[in-house]
């Protein structure tokens, strides 16, 4: 199936493409977003936790809930929520990042359906999930409003969505773009570009107008001082994300 | 890959049961292998060894249940004096002194006889539905694959887990087999441990000497015993571990004077060459190191077990969180921050435990007035001496959820 790319900027794929081998090198390309994870994951599974009733602390605590992760990357979302019990969903619309997904998860004894395709597609056919996992994308698409609408289609009634992105302020500027992509080469220069960069406001009014309610929104900070990330609730400056729950 | 546990210890001694106690509280299926059988474990005759419990780690014994069975056996650490001694001379009139009444927490630390606490780890292992114990037996090899370790043992049985971890004391197997190296040095000096009997109550008052050839500290025992933990030089140790009882106490008697009455011995006397020894990496691919496997430390302030229980409950904490998250609790990205966290403790322990020794352990003139007016100077900031309390109760540092 070729899948259709219209909110996709092709430009884009190509260079997540050249960079798919590299994402389960903790030490390599992807250290930032490895360093990232562990802040990433305790706000998505808290927040399913919250939302679906389920004990952290249990076995399996997702276990019988959908989740669909949009652009998946190389899994580093996908896995753990497999490893907590959920059926899940893993969606990259760079090809090069499925066999390299797919080889990962074997490894690690998962069972993942992973796909190259689209937003668009999957909603196209009609499929739904409990949670939606939208995390760092938003960024790097063509029409921003549109993708988020889209991908309201693809949470149940009732269902969650985790969007997180980078703000578009000057520390921004400054931590993204001067900071990761020039000074400590954590990511390939044009990797983001600032003028995409959406502030906390204009997704909200965007995931509103794209028919959920915008619930939560905290900031991703980094300590260079402890070399890591933590939750933020007021600094939202640089990394944010943010919840929406789907009108029943 | 099916696993027959999600971790496996390997090594039953303090900290082995310590870490699978509170690993199977979290949910976490464990097995650990020991080469002793129960009985020599828990084997109850009085041999006169105690540790000295920091308050940390005392609380570490609460969360996994293990503190209630040895309460009452254990005899609370009221008072601490530290004195700069010579043998044949009375105490330096500069000392210091801390008073746990100074300390909102309590008592600074606790005196456990071995024998206690070996016995209820035992008890509190055995009733633990998540851990099993293969006894008599030890891991012989390790192979470490994507997913997991297959780690087989001494009987020829093979044991598959998504984590290994190693308790197994200063001469690791475990680590040399991840091919993780170790730097440490010797001090030429020699721990005599034994317990006495004596005649005047101690009144839960620890007392630390600082000879010449090295410390020697006088712990609490319930009733009226306390706990020798007195360092000589090699060869000094060798002579007085080879005199009998009553030349032994001889030698003993004028090293702190009488104010605890008449003595006796009670129970055995051991000897402990003393050295330092750290693990270049604390952590392999699905590898961890705890306790002595990671840094095996001059027994000087009685740091050993305490720091191997941060050890347990940092690693406890960091698998939980990982595990709860959804994270493969065994990959190096999860594993490092253990190491991240409990590297920093250990090297500021490891340097001051090193000076400390070396500051003390000495009749230069020069550097005893020095030591006198700084343990005297310490003694007279209220601020300073409760910041070295709290030091010695364990209550520094980021502390594990498990201590706080």
């Amino acid at each position: 199936m070729q899948p259709t790319l219209n909110t996709v900027d092709p430009a884009e794929v190509a260079k997540f493409q050249a960079m798919a081998a590299e994402w389960w090198d903790p030490n390599g390309k992807f250290k930032p977003l490895h360093m990232l994870n562990p802040c990433r994951l305790d706000y998505i599974t808290r927040q399913i936790a919250a939302e679906y009733d389920r004990d952290l602390s249990a076995d399996l605590p997702f276990k019988g809930l959908t989740i669909l992760d949009i652009g998946c990357g190389g899994g580093l979302l996908s896995e753990p929520m497999a490893r907590l019990g959920a059926s899940v969903v893993g969606a990259d619309a760079a090809a090069g990042n499925i066999p390299v997904a797919q080889v990962h998860a074997e490894q690690s004894g998962l069972t993942i359906d992973y796909r190259h395709t689209t937003a668009e597609a999957i909603a196209e056919a009609g499929e739904q999930f409990d949670v939606v996992i939208n995390m760092e994308v938003v960024e790097h698409v063509a029409d921003p409003q549109e993708f988020l609408t889209v991908c309201q289609r693809l949470v149940k009634p009732g269902g969650l969505m985790l969007c997180s992105t980078l703000n578009r302020t000057v520390k921004s500027f400054g931590a993204a773009i001067i900071g990761a992509e020039w000074i400590m080469r954590w990511l390939p220069k044009g990797t983001h570009e600032w003028h995409k960069f959406i502030t906390p406001d204009e997704l909200f009014d965007m995931l509103t107008k794209g028919g959920l309610n915008p619930v939560d929104r905290k900031g991703f900070v980094f300590n260079p001082l402890g070399w890591s990330w933590s939750i933020s609730d007021r600094d939202l400056s640089v990394n944010y994300v943010t919840a929406s729950t789907k009108p029943a | 890959m099916d696993y027959d546990c999600d971790i496996l210890i390997a090594g039953g001694g303090l900290n082995g049961p310590a870490l699978a106690l509170g690993l199977a509280q979290a949910g976490f299926r464990v097995t650990m292998v020991d080469n002793r059988s129960e009985r020599a474990r828990a084997d109850s005759n009085f041999d006169g060894r105690g540790y000295a419990l920091a308050l940390a780690s005392k609380r570490l014994l609460n969360a996994i249940g293990v503190w209630a069975d040895v309460a009452k056996d254990s005899q609370p650490m009221l008072d601490i004096k530290v004195t700069d001694g010579r043998a044949g001379e009375g105490p330096s009139p500069f000392f210091l002194h801390f008073d746990h009444t100074e300390l909102e927490e309590g008592p600074m630390g606790f005196m456990v006889e071995d024998r206690f606490l070996y016995r209820a780890f035992l008890k509190a292992v055995q009733s633990e539905p998540n851990i099993t114990q293969i006894n008599e037996d030890s891991v012989v090899d390790q192979e470490i694959t994507p997913a997991g370790v297959i780690a087989t043992l001494a009987s020829g049985r093979t044991i598959t887990a998504k984590l290994l971890v190693g308790c197994d004391g200063r001469k690791t197997g475990v680590g040399k087999r991840a091919g993780i190296r170790r730097t440490g040095w010797e001090y030429g000096q020699t721990a005599l441990v034994c317990a006495i009997e004596h005649a005047l109550p101690h009144n839960g008052i620890a007392h630390q000497f600082f000879m010449p050839p090295g410390p020697l500290a006088i712990l609490p025992l319930p009733g009226n015993r306390s706990s020798i933990v007195w360092t000589e030089t090699d060869d000094n140790a060798k002579a007085i571990h080879a005199l009998s009882d009553k030349d032994y106490l001889a030698v003993l008697r004028p090293r702190f004077g009488d104010f605890l009455g008449e003595i006796s011995l009670a129970g055995a006397r051991f000897t402990y060459p003393l050295g330092l020894t750290v693990a270049d990496r604390f952590v392999s691919e699905r590898v961890a190191l705890v306790g002595d496997a990671a840094h095996g430390l001059h027994p000087i302030a009685g740091q050993g077990l305490n720091a191997g229980l941060r050890d347990v409950g940092a690693l406890v904490q960091v698998l939980t969180e990982a595990k709860q998250r959804g994270e493969d609790i065994a990959s190096i990205l999860v594993l490092e921050r253990y190491e991240q966290w409990r590297r920093f403790d250990t090297q500021s322990l490891v340097a001051t435990t090193d000076l400390t020794n070396k500051l003390f352990s000495n009749d230069n003139p020069l550097l005893r007035i020095g030591r006198d007016l700084g343990l005297g100077l310490v003694n007279q900031v209220p601020g300073l001496r409760r910041r070295f309390m709290r030091e010695a109760a364990g209550l520094t540092g980021d502390l594990p959820n498990l201590m706080r």
